[in-house]
């Protein structure tokens, strides 16, 4: 979104401006991609996978309205905070979740040149900045004085680093087809590249890289604290976990990390293996027009994936998430990273 | 002791000696690296009610378990010491309330075991297709509420939406669907609604549907398997000493139901099923033996269709039925475990006594010795898979 | 155990995605409602004439929600020549709906039938004091007592009750 691309637009703007453009998306994305992604997945998908309607009534048209109803109710709420929390970590919580989340968009492409700042390092600060969220949720979970918290943060804590390392794995390989770490540069390669001289449909890597895919997902889904791998939520046992003292607006902003960060995992997941924004016979500046709804629409498809494992599957216990990411995921991502190195060497 | 008086010579030696002792006794506390007490329940999603579970833990793992009932206690026993036969019957259908007509059963035989009355065939038919009935309604719901416990979300909402069914058949023949009241001393209130048995055959193929269901969401799921095999294993014998029983005894190996083994009540004797045991006796042993058992009572409902004799549906019985003296103790197989009624009766129009076996009373007690050194979601797994009712329990 | 030959977690993902494309099983109330059946326990309702204040149903209720209060009064001979006959009325039948347990025992030991089972349930009231109804109201509800419905195959006709 720098001033060429508005320009391209027809319209002439000072860095000031196009200052301010950046910062509103940014911070308008995430409450809007959550609102978008809670809707349709968690209120109408589950709801129709578990064979009911979800909320009908708010709205008047198959209750659109719900979650912002809920957004405005939970911003009126007494701020509660228990008598033994720590004040300080306490409030700051939800604030590291959040601000890791909108972090994350900073490098994501929404057209060739729609992108608030295209980093060279781009996967790799996506990758480091969403990992911050984890020490806001130990934080939530040690500043509540409440030893379900506690137990919740401590389980977040050990999943949420072990599952790291799949997520980087499965990243790399990516990166070492498309031969750079900007995000931008990934999906122009996937656009341009060709599979063994058939280029009508580009390159997306989730046929060549179908297993780092898997893995990103799999590894996506513990970083979300998603079933199956939602040990630091659980809700039938520990009751909410680590956000369990968290009422009114500050649980409204670990709502919004949650559904932002699938948001978010999503769009990095969309854009690493399918291809982002790009299709493969749309170039310049219609690509500039279209770009954000052919993300968005890939973006909803990587997050069916997810959503629907995660309303159909029981949780695994802590020590079997663990064992599943060190003994599992890790050798599985480490042949990969080494399959795709020798094809890229060899072809 | 006050400060402003010294202490005699051996007063203070003593009190010397008491305080080192009590510093050694601190340093002890200190040093240890404590262990946590947790307080699950009595308001948590994984206890089913309001059982609470005092477990100590060290880290994740459970040192020590120790189970406070009592919060739901409506003094049934007392209850009964004031009414007529009658009213008890409405009484109870709410101590164990996912399967309520099966508790009316227990004392209604005992007390037409008092009065040497027999309820006609049609009613004793009738008695036992609704009693499988509601075994039905309650399997079908733990086989989905369990998958609940074990953190898959859906497995439960099929549980609701299938067990529906059922209690709108209980509903169609006895005008409530949690509390049917339809048992009578002698007889039933009321025979069947015109329709209601092919009703009944409709709704058996869809309960069979939905087994298959689970059977493919739930029971087939690795992570499932993962989660509940070897959790949580009760040895035959043990279980047995400490009073557990029906499918959670049945799950450890021992071939004992009391449809088959114990006096011969209702209409059972008539029917041909199979009691269904599993050798391995954990988690996933109970779950697959309640799978197994709901398809069992489809067929046998099938069964009792078929063979369904005409006839009344009430014995002659008095006005005011005045039982005459006597005790009578009547064991039945429900749903959740064995289910029994002594009654001591002096002739009144209600009893004297009625002391209540139930079964989830004696499933609970097995939690101190099974929860030891179990992780804390095993914890919720078992307590899922030994199916209490805290109504059954607390009484 | 497994019918089909594909791994259990796969076939788990096939179900929630069936029934994610089936109809949902709501009934929206109160947009839609459902027709409970005709012997459903819902409210008790009064046909005053046929009430003789006995007290039978006030004496057997197990709750006793059933506050009944009645005077005799002489009416004329039906015959000439006949003595003078009195007549047991009603002045007050009050069901206290907050302790009432729906079970049914007033209705059944009534002798004279003016007691019934009607499957309404859309009574509930902003105030438990305002759930004690009186004759009028249990009257009115007369309106909705169904057509007790046939037997099944099987079943002795000679029912006296319902």
């Amino acid at each position: 979104m720098n001033a060429v691309a508005l320009t391209t637009l027809g319209i002439e703007i000072g860095w000031g401006a196009a200052l301010a453009i950046k910062t509103l998306v940014i911070l308008l994305i995430i409450p809007t991609g959550a609102l978008i992604l809670g809707y349709v997945f968690l209120l109408k998908m589950m709801s129709h996978m578990q064979s009911r309607l979800g909320p009908m009534d708010p709205g008047g048209f198959h209750g659109w309205f719900q979650l912002i109803g809920d957004g405005l109710k939970f911003v009126q709420k007494e701020d509660l905070m228990p008598d033994g929390a720590d004040r300080k970590v306490f409030a700051g919580a939800p604030a590291v979740v959040l601000i890791s989340t909108f972090l994350v968009f900073l490098v994501i492409p929404m057209g060739p040149d729609l992108v608030v700042k295209d980093l060279d390092i781009g996967v790799f600060y996506a990758l480091a900045v969403s990992s911050l969220s984890v020490i806001g949720i130990l934080m939530a979970g040690w500043s509540s004085a409440n030893k379900y918290a506690l137990l919740g943060g401590l389980r977040a804590a050990g999943q949420l680093i072990a599952y790291e390392l799949p997520l980087l794995l499965a990243v790399i390989g990516v990166v070492i087809q498309a031969g750079t770490m900007s995000l931008n540069g990934i999906v122009v390669a996937q656009q341009q590249q060709s599979i063994f001289g058939i280029d009508w449909i580009g390159n997306p890597y989730i046929l060549t890289q179908f297993v780092g895919f898997l893995i990103f997902l799999i590894a996506a889904q513990a970083e979300l604290t998603q079933t199956p791998f939602d040990m630091p939520v659980a809700e039938s046992e520990l009751v909410g976990g680590y956000h369990v003292e968290y009422t009114g607006f500050r649980f409204l902003f670990f709502f919004m990390g949650e559904y932002g960060t699938a948001f978010a995992f999503s769009a990095i997941a969309a854009t690493l293996f399918l291809g982002g924004y790009a299709l493969p016979w749309v170039d310049g500046d219609l690509a500039n027009w279209i770009g954000p709804l052919v993300l968005f629409a890939k973006l909803m498809f990587v997050a069916f994936l997810m959503f629907w494992a995660r309303f159909t599957f029981p949780r695994l216990r802590e020590d079997q998430l663990q064992a599943f990411a060190w003994k599992f995921l890790i050798p599985l991502g480490l042949a990969n990273l080494l399959v795709t190195a020798l094809f890229k060497v060899a072809f | 002791m006050s400060t402003t008086e010294m202490p005699s010579a051996p007063d203070f030696e003593l009190e010397r000696s008491a305080m080192r002792h009590l510093a050694d006794a601190q340093m002890n506390v200190e040093l240890d690296t404590g262990d946590m007490i947790l307080n699950l329940g009595p308001q948590h999603p994984a206890t089913h009610g309001t059982l609470r579970l005092v477990v100590r833990l060290d880290g994740e793992r459970v040192i020590a378990a120790d189970p406070v009932i009592g919060y739901m206690h409506r003094g049934y026993e007392k209850l009964t010491e004031f009414r007529t036969y009658p009213q008890i019957t409405t009484l109870i259908n709410r101590i164990d309330w996912l399967s309520s007509f099966a508790n009316e059963v227990p004392f209604v035989h005992a007390a037409e075991q008092l009065m040497g009355i027999e309820a006609p065939a049609r009613a004793q038919y009738i008695r036992t297709i609704l009693t499988e009935l509601s075994r039905i309604a309650t399997f079908v719901l733990f086989l989905g509420e369990m998958g609940l416990q074990v953190g898959a979300l859906t497995p439960a909402f099929y549980g609701f939406r299938d067990r529906e069914h059922v209690l709108n058949l209980i509903e169609g023949a006895t005008g409530g669907r949690f509390h049917p009241n339809f048992n009578r001393i002698g007889g039933l209130k009321d025979d069947l609604p015109w329709g209601w048995v092919s009703e009944t055959r409709q709704v058996m193929q869809l309960v069979l549907d939905s087994c298959d269901q689970f059977e493919d969401l739930v029971v087939g799921n690795e992570i499932f398997l993962s989660r509940t095999r070897g959790i949580g294993i009760i040895p035959g014998d043990i279980g047995t000493a400490y009073g557990v029983s029906g499918s959670n005894l049945r799950a450890s190996g021992v071939d004992w139901d009391l449809r088959r083994d114990g006096v011969p009540y209702l209409a059972y004797p008539d029917l041909d099923f199979k009691v269904w045991t599993h050798a391995a006796g954990d988690s996933f042993a109970r779950y697959w033996v309640r799978l197994q058992e709901t398809r069992e009572s489809v067929r046998m409902v099938l069964q009792l269709l078929d063979g369904l004799p005409a006839g009344p549906v009430m014995a002659k019985v008095p006005r005011i039925i005045k039982v005459p003296e006597g005790e009578a103790w009547v064991e039945t197989e429900n749903p959740l475990g064995q289910m029994g009624y002594y009654i001591v009766s002096k002739g009144a129009t209600g009893p004297f006594r009625v002391k209540i076996r139930s079964a989830s009373f004696s499933n609970v007690s097995i939690l101190p010795w099974l929860l030891r050194g179990v992780y804390v979601p095993d914890v919720v797994t078992i307590l899922a898979s030994l199916y209490f009712i805290l109504g059954d329990i607390d009484r | 155990m497994a019918r089909k030959k594909i791994p259990g977690m796969i076939g788990g993902l096939g179900i929630t995605f069936k029934t994610m494309l089936k109809p949902a099983v709501t009934v929206q109330y109160p947009h839609e409602k459902e027709e409970p059946p005709t012997r459903a326990r819902g409210v008790i309702a009064l046909k005053e004439e046929n009430c003789t204040v006995c007290m039978l149903c006030a004496r057997s209720c197990p709750d006793w929600c059933i506050y009944i209060e009645g005077h005799k009064e002489k009416r004329p001979p039906r015959r000439e020549g006949g003595r003078d006959r009195t007549v047991s009325v009603l002045d007050r039948f009050d069901i206290d709906y907050a302790l009432c347990m729906y079970c049914g025992i007033c209705v059944e030991v009534c002798p004279f039938d003016a007691l019934f089972w009607s499957p309404e349930y859309e009574y509930s009231e902003h105030s438990i004091a305002r759930l004690l109804h009186d004759k009028v109201k249990l009257g009115e509800w007369m309106e909705t007592v169904p057509e007790p419905e046939p037997l099944e195959v099987g079943a002795e006709s000679a029912k006296k009750k319902k």
